[in-house]
């Protein structure tokens, strides 16, 4: 049985007075890839952006209900602090433009004036980029700008930035959408590794992706939690009638 | 994902066959040295596990092409993977039918002495064995050799029938038996021919070429 | 369509685009004529002495502006110094809110200054400092032209930091960093160049104004370092100079005004530099 590490309850999410998500409810297993999939609009980003809380930089931004890390609610903790735990990683990849491949990825200690040794530092940014199975490829070229990579390496490197901080979650915002069919061949090759370290959760509007890597999947529909289980399960014999329609293409 | 899944579906079809070539072993076994208890095991426990492994073997089946949507070889093997089930779940049933009729055996006085039907399981069991092999390694040319010992399957079932109907017309005591007997080598010629089916899909799987319904003459 | 309408119609474009030729050809003539008058002019009185020794009375020979270059130094510098912290945190603040009643304020007070007139710039400033203070002063005119580098500063950091993608900000902000730290270190670096050239430009701009000088650094005829005193600068030299009747002054005129445009033309290549250079590609 996997144990579960974030538990959503009762969770509804408005930008001003339109609601978005209307009372979800889930928990996420630890260290398995969780898929949320839906039609365009349907809600999926906010629910990733409320978990780690980047939902409430938008103005009239708001949220009523729990996101429970281990037990703890998230939106009683220090926002910082959550985004510390639970990284992300964009659609669009976002190097930081100024900064050499090695301080990209030690972004997240720099900017914060986080103080850790040189050994360290480089200690870290091997571990990142060899996670993110990017370290073969960049490590004769650590200091130069990041903007010198192909679209998958700098989603990559994206990658290895939000695993620097060594977070518990790792929220992926369709992040193969802007990449080229064998870019993202290898970004889902590296999240199946991922996920026996961290557990990862990924927001996709494509079916196929949703059913090839993930454990779980979750179909979220006009804000509504539709149905949630196995992925095995759920592409074969979906309980609802809106996912089998979903599935089957009549709409979305 | 999709090398561990099929992995994974080759070693639920693997544990299926293996279920299957104990029960046919037990029936046979168990009418040759009159054990009751072991033909009623066939019947009572190892029956419901195969219907139960062929469900969720079909399920398994299902998920990987959904999940996965494999592509040529793989497809091959998900949809082939299927249909072997389906035949194992069958030969299940033909254990069953030589266990029953054994059960009744076992009380009564044998009628000749046991030669052939015991040769017929061996080379039957032989070619399960060796189907399941063929698709383990992926051996077409084991396939191929597999579905011609048919013929001899099917040869000593002839001889068989044609002693029995022998020892019938002779002595209308032993006709009860005798039936017995003709329905116990009948079942293991329908596992034989089970077994054939399932070389016929392992030759797909490998080659795509496709085999059945033609003459036994290649 | 006739043959004639045809070639008639090929007549008028060809008008038309040679016309459009010739215009834009015009264009660089002011400039052109104006570079060629003033390095004429101005060529010969340029020398180490012009650039190093003080001005003299009227009639000594000789005679320098190096008071007044070091003066249009320290007042673009303080000027410097008052305008930029204020003009780029209002234009981080006006590039994050859209909207906003204190967004609205700050953009129309903005737009408005940059249309006053800059002589009643000076007016103000000397209302405000020189009264107050009780002398002209070189910080009394880095306040007037302070005043008028603000909007130009205001709207050019916020139109860089707008450019700059949302995206940036939230990778920051993912990785749990604060916003003044994402800001001062994720947003400003990326925009350095477009804010960078935004300064650049109001100094060009203000480097040269005289009116707003006229009654608050008033001009010296010595060497001061002191803001608090009044100071010499280069506008405030070709304005006395060239409305002087004397001859050998409106020589020096030429000259201080070569040394100023050559100044301005300085700062614009420079900022062209910064643009080409240090311009990050999203």
């Amino acid at each position: 049985m996997e144990s579960t590490i974030l538990t959503i309850e009762d969770f509804s999410a408005y930008f001003g007075t339109n609601q978005v998500l209307n009372n979800v409810n889930l928990s996420v297993a630890q260290k398995k890839v969780t898929a949320i999939m839906g039609p365009s609009g349907c809600g999926k980003t906010t629910l990733i952006r409320c978990i780690n809380r980047m939902h409430e930089l938008v103005p009239a931004a708001q949220v009523s209900g729990r996101i429970l890390l281990h037990d703890k609610n998230l939106y009683s903790m220090n926002p910082i602090i959550v985004r510390r735990k639970i990284g992300m990683v964009f659609q669009k990849p976002n190097p930081f433009p100024t900064m050499s491949i090695y301080d990209n990825v030690i972004a997240g200690y720099k900017l914060n004036g986080i103080r850790i040794g040189k050994r360290e530092k480089d200690e870290i940014v091997e571990e990142s980029l060899k996670r993110a199975a990017l370290w073969g490829e960049v490590k004769d070229n650590l200091h130069r700008k990041g903007t010198f990579l192909s679209g998958g390496q700098q989603q990559r490197l994206c990658i290895a930035r939000a695993l620097a901080m060594h977070p518990e979650i790792l929220l992926l915002d369709e992040p193969t959408s802007a990449l080229d069919p064998k870019a993202t061949a290898h970004i889902e090759e590296l999240i199946a590794e991922l996920k026996k370290q961290v557990t990862i959760i990924i927001v996709t509007h494509n079916i196929a992706q949703a059913a090839r890597i993930s454990d779980f999947t979750a179909f979220i529909y006009l804000g509504e939690l539709v149905e949630y289980g196995t992925s095995e399960k759920m592409f074969t014999v979906p309980k609802d009638k809106r996912t089998e329609e979903y599935l089957t293409g009549k709409f979305g | 994902m999709l090398e561990e899944k099929i992995t994974e579906l080759k070693r639920e079809l693997i544990g299926f066959a293996t279920l299957v070539e104990r029960m046919i072993e037990k029936s046979v076994k168990g009418l040759h040295e009159k054990k009751r208890e072991s033909l009623l095991e066939v019947i009572e426990k190892d029956e419901p596990k195969t219907n139960a492994l062929e469900i969720s073997m079909d399920a398994l089946c299902a998920s990987m092409i959904a999940q996965f949507e494999p592509k040529a070889k793989d497809l091959r093997i998900a949809l082939m993977v299927a249909k072997m089930s389906s035949d194992l779940e069958r030969m299940g049933d033909h254990a069953v039918n030589i266990a029953e009729s054994a059960l009744f055996l076992t009380e009564k006085p044998l009628v000749k002495p046991l030669v052939d039907i015991p040769k017929m399981a061996e080379v039957t069991i032989k070619m399960l064995k060796d189907s399941i092999s063929s698709f383990i390694e992926e051996n077409s040319k084991l396939a191929k050799e597999v579905c011609e010992r048919d013929n001899t399957v099917d040869e000593l079932k002839d001889k068989i029938l044609s002693e029995l109907i022998t020892l019938m017309s002779q002595d209308p005591s032993t006709i009860e038996r005798s039936l017995h007997l003709l329905r116990i080598s009948g079942n293991l010629e329908r596992i034989a021919d089970l077994s054939t089916n399932i070389c016929e899909d392992v030759i797909y799987m490998t080659e795509g070429k496709v085999i059945k319904h033609q003459s036994k003459n290649w | 369509m006739s043959e004639h309408t045809l070639s008639l119609r090929i007549i008028k474009d060809r008008g038309f685009k040679t016309l459009v030729i010739l215009f834009s050809f015009i264009t660089i003539v002011p400039l052109l004529f104006i570079l060629f008058h003033i390095i004429k002019n101005g060529i010969g009185v340029i020398n180490w002495q012009f650039l190093t020794s003080l001005p003299k009375p009227v009639g000594e020979v000789g005679g320098g502006i190096a008071n007044a270059i070091v003066g249009t130094f320290i007042l673009i510098v303080m000027s410097c110094m008052l305008s930029i912290p204020l003009g780029v945190s209002a234009g981080i603040y006006l590039s994050e809110r859209r909207e906003g009643w204190l967004a609205s304020l700050v953009r129309l007070s903005v737009d408005i200054l940059q249309g006053i007139p800059s002589i009643v710039m000076g007016i103000l400033a000397y209302a405000w400092v020189v009264l107050s203070l009780g002398t002209f002063s070189a910080f009394s005119g880095s306040v007037a032209l302070g005043i008028m580098m603000l909007p130009i500063i205001v709207r050019s950091t916020e139109e860089t930091l707008k450019l700059i993608p949302e995206m940036l900000k939230e990778a920051s902000l993912s990785l749990g960093v604060p916003y003044y730290r994402t800001v001062l270190r994720v947003i400003l670096p990326a925009g350095a160049s477009g804010i960078v050239t935004g300064i650049l430009l109001s100094v060009a701009r203000v480097a040269g104004e005289t009116a707003p000088l006229l009654f608050t650094a008033f001009g010296s005829p010595f060497m001061d370092v002191n803001i608090f005193k009044p100071v010499n600068s280069l506008p405030l030299v070709i304005f006395n100079y060239a409305t002087s009747p004397y001859p050998s002054w409106h020589q020096l005129a030429w000259g201080a005004s070569l040394v100023l445009v050559g100044m301005v033309l300085t700062l614009n290549f420079s900022a062209k530099l910064v643009t080409k250079r240090w311009k990050v590609q999203f």
